[in-house]
């Protein structure tokens, strides 16, 4: 009776035992699965690469939420809906949109003044979804439909020939 | 003659409606004399508008294509009269969502001189499908019922796909609105003789030709012509006098008890529906040359002081249509291009008469809805849908801008025939809120589409100039190799010259 008892309390321990000691070599050895978490941050976000949260695009900056505690609250195109649903998604205090030095974009498009264009591809350069078109001196155009209203090709242009106009 | 049938698959909900088209049938199909002046949309269909092929002081003549559609779905656009165009610009139309559309406005001569008709007349049994629904494009010939679908884009679509039936459409289930019963009345002849092209264009070989039971006359009539026609493809079906029982999904249900599936079409239970209007007028096209120029049109109401039926040409205003019928009575209070329960509530009678102008209603404020009040959940509007949804459920969510939901409840299938809106004791404009409802999950999945593509374009962009960077990298090393490898050799070279240029 006592052997029974015995012999049934010892495998149960050491059947604990051993997967106590797997969990905690696969804790220690596997990597956090942070992937899935940032491409779900990131489905959140609303894609516009402006980089007005000072991350060079919206994965970026997602990465940096999950892997760098980033505050989550740096994204105006989002909107403060974006924060709240960040908030939900990763359980933390949903903030108030921090609005400094950044504005809005409200579906807006960015329109190159064609005539005026030199053909510098400085703008080619900075557009983060390759939706301007163009080559060295030779005019340059943006695709509207790919537009993401970022504003980040304005600022590069040596003649001012960029100007953003309502995509509707 | 075939006698009508009864075997019918059953309509959920669905409300039994007050007629209310007496009034506008006591008299004949009244013509309407040609205006003055013609406002022609060019967008009097779904889809993309038609473009313009004459020009500002061209002469046209009645039949005359105005405008052209370049291949895109579409429909062209005929001259209903003789006369100059003396305009191509914005006017105020009658479109159901919509604002000022580029219109060709006709001054007419009052000549009414017509092209040469029996050019365009075609002989269509010796053509094929497609040579015929081709014929069919050219007469501008689109969805009388409301919907103004180009037909031959609708019948090119139906031939891809395995058909056994075509339904005509004779069932007007909407109160007021008697432009197709007087169609059947007066011209069922044409309406057959349509069917019978159509199922030349469709290769189908059973027609039914669904009537609504509160239309004694136009079924006797149409009983008539068929027997003088004797073509056993061609069968008569009764339905029950219930709204929505004219709406596309739900004839095809009561006639061939076949559901249409969520988000299809009829063409996937293997049928056509087609209006009665738009049968008579394919037939008038194929047979008459007579290309699609004017309709049949309700006036009716408790505003108006002789309703009656009309038949005017397309671009004539509503404000001349309400003369003709003796002008607005004292209790005229709104006017609803349409019909009670689908129509819209217009401000201005300054409209042109459209190819989806079925019906045009001048009400009495009796009519208004009531004030509205909260939800009380009692679940009269699910029992009324006609697709089975939970109106009540819907609302709610579209209340909370819940976009899953609303898709889960399968907002989208809505057809937004208004009877809940009428059963509603709390006089929620249940419709209403779906429609702006519909208009937001389709922006929001917009958006998303939008945010998906520019989320690839910068991966890939990036991926482009991680690579770029790497070749660029992997050349320079390549380059730093070779010198190293090279370098020594030579610079002992170029020491060996210069040492040899000095020894001579």
């Amino acid at each position: 009776m006592f052997s029974t008892v015995l012999i049934a309390v010892s495998i149960i321990t050491g059947i604990a035992l051993v997967a106590g000691l797997l969990l905690g070599y696969a804790d220690r050895q596997l990597p956090a699965n942070s992937d899935s978490l940032v491409a779900s941050v990131n489905d959140l976000l609303p894609q516009t690469q402006c980089a007005q949260c000072g991350y060079p695009g919206c994965k970026p900056y997602a990465k940096a939420i999950i892997e760098s505690d980033e505050a989550i609250n740096l994204c105006p195109p989002g909107g403060q809906e974006t924060v709240d649903k960040l908030a939900t998604l990763l359980g933390r205090e949903s903030l108030k949109l921090l609005e400094e030095n950044s504005m809005p974009m409200n579906q807006s498009v960015a329109v190159i003044e064609e005539n005026l264009c030199i053909g510098c591809t400085h703008c080619r350069d900075a557009c983060p979804v390759d939706a301007i078109v163009g080559a060295h001196q030779m005019m340059h155009t943006i695709i509207a439909a790919e537009c993401t209203g970022c504003e980040l090709c304005i600022a590069p242009c040596p003649v001012d020939c960029i100007s953003m106009v309502s995509a509707a | 003659m075939s006698a009508p049938t009864f075997d019918l698959g059953k309509l959920h909900g669905g409300l039994r409606l007050e007629g209310r088209k007496a009034a506008s049938t006591a008299l004949e199909v009244q013509v309407l004399p040609v205006p003055s002046q013609l406002i022609l949309p060019l967008t009097q269909h779904v889809g993309d508008q038609a473009n313009p092929i004459v020009g500002i002081g061209e002469k046209v003549l009645k039949g005359q294509m105005i405008a052209k559609t370049d291949g895109s779905l579409s429909a062209p656009l005929h001259a209903p009269s003789s006369g100059q165009v003396v305009a191509i610009e914005r006017w105020p139309v009658s479109r159901r969502y919509g604002e000022p559309a580029p219109c060709i406005v006709i001054e007419c001569d009052g000549e009414d001189n017509a092209v040469d008709l029996s050019a365009s007349i075609v002989d269509y049994k010796p053509l094929s499908p497609d040579e015929l629904l081709a014929q069919i494009l050219r007469g501008g010939i689109v969805g009388l019922g409301g919907a103004v679908f180009p037909t031959a884009q609708k019948l090119m679509q139906a031939i891809t796909a395995p058909l056994e039936y075509l339904i005509l459409n004779g069932v007007e289930c909407e109160p007021y609105i008697s432009c197709d019963d007087m169609l059947m009345r007066e011209h069922a002849d044409d309406v057959l003789q349509g069917a019978l092209i159509l199922m030349h264009a469709l290769q189908v070989d059973k027609c039914y030709v669904a009537i609504e039971s509160d239309k004694p006359e136009a079924l006797s009539k149409m009983s008539e012509a068929l027997s003088v026609i004797d073509d056993a493809r061609l069968v008569l079906k009764l339905v029950p006098t219930i709204y929505p029982s004219g709406g596309e999904d739900q004839l095809v249900q009561l006639v061939t008890n076949r559901e249409v599936p969520s988000g299809g079409l009829p063409t996937d239970v293997a049928c056509v529906v087609q209006n009665v209007g738009t049968s008579a007028a394919i037939y008038r096209w194929i047979n008459h040359g007579k290309p699609l120029i004017s309709r049949i049109t309700t006036i009716s109401g408790d505003g108006i002081a002789q309703p009656m039926n009309v038949s005017a040409p397309f671009g004539t205003t509503i404000a001349d249509i309400v003369k003709f019928a003796g002008g607005y009575t004292d209790r005229a209070d709104q006017l609803i291009i349409g019909g009670q329960m689908t129509g819209k509530s217009v401000t201005t009678d300054d409209v042109p008469l459209v190819k989806a102008t079925n019906s045009i209603l001048v009400l009495s404020e009796l009519h208004a809805p009531g004030e509205e009040l909260p939800c009380i959940r009692c679940g009269e509007c699910a029992a009324v849908c006609p697709i089975q949804l939970q109106p009540q459920q819907l609302f709610w969510y579209a209340c909370a801008d819940n976009e899953k939901q609303l898709r889960e409840h399968g907002l989208i299938d809505c057809i937004e025939c208004g009877c809940c809106d009428l059963v509603c004791p709390s006089h929620i404009p249940l419709t209403a809120d779906f429609r702006t409802a519909k208009g937001r999950i389709r922006e929001l999945a917009d958006e998303k589409a939008r945010a998906e593509r520019a989320r690839a374009r910068f991966e890939s962009r990036n991926e482009r100039l991680e690579m770029e960077k790497q070749n660029r990298d992997d050349e320079l090393q390549s380059q730093k190799q070779a010198v190293k490898k090279t370098g020594p050799q030579a610079i002992q070279d170029i020491l060996d010259r210069t040492n040899k240029d000095k020894e001579d």
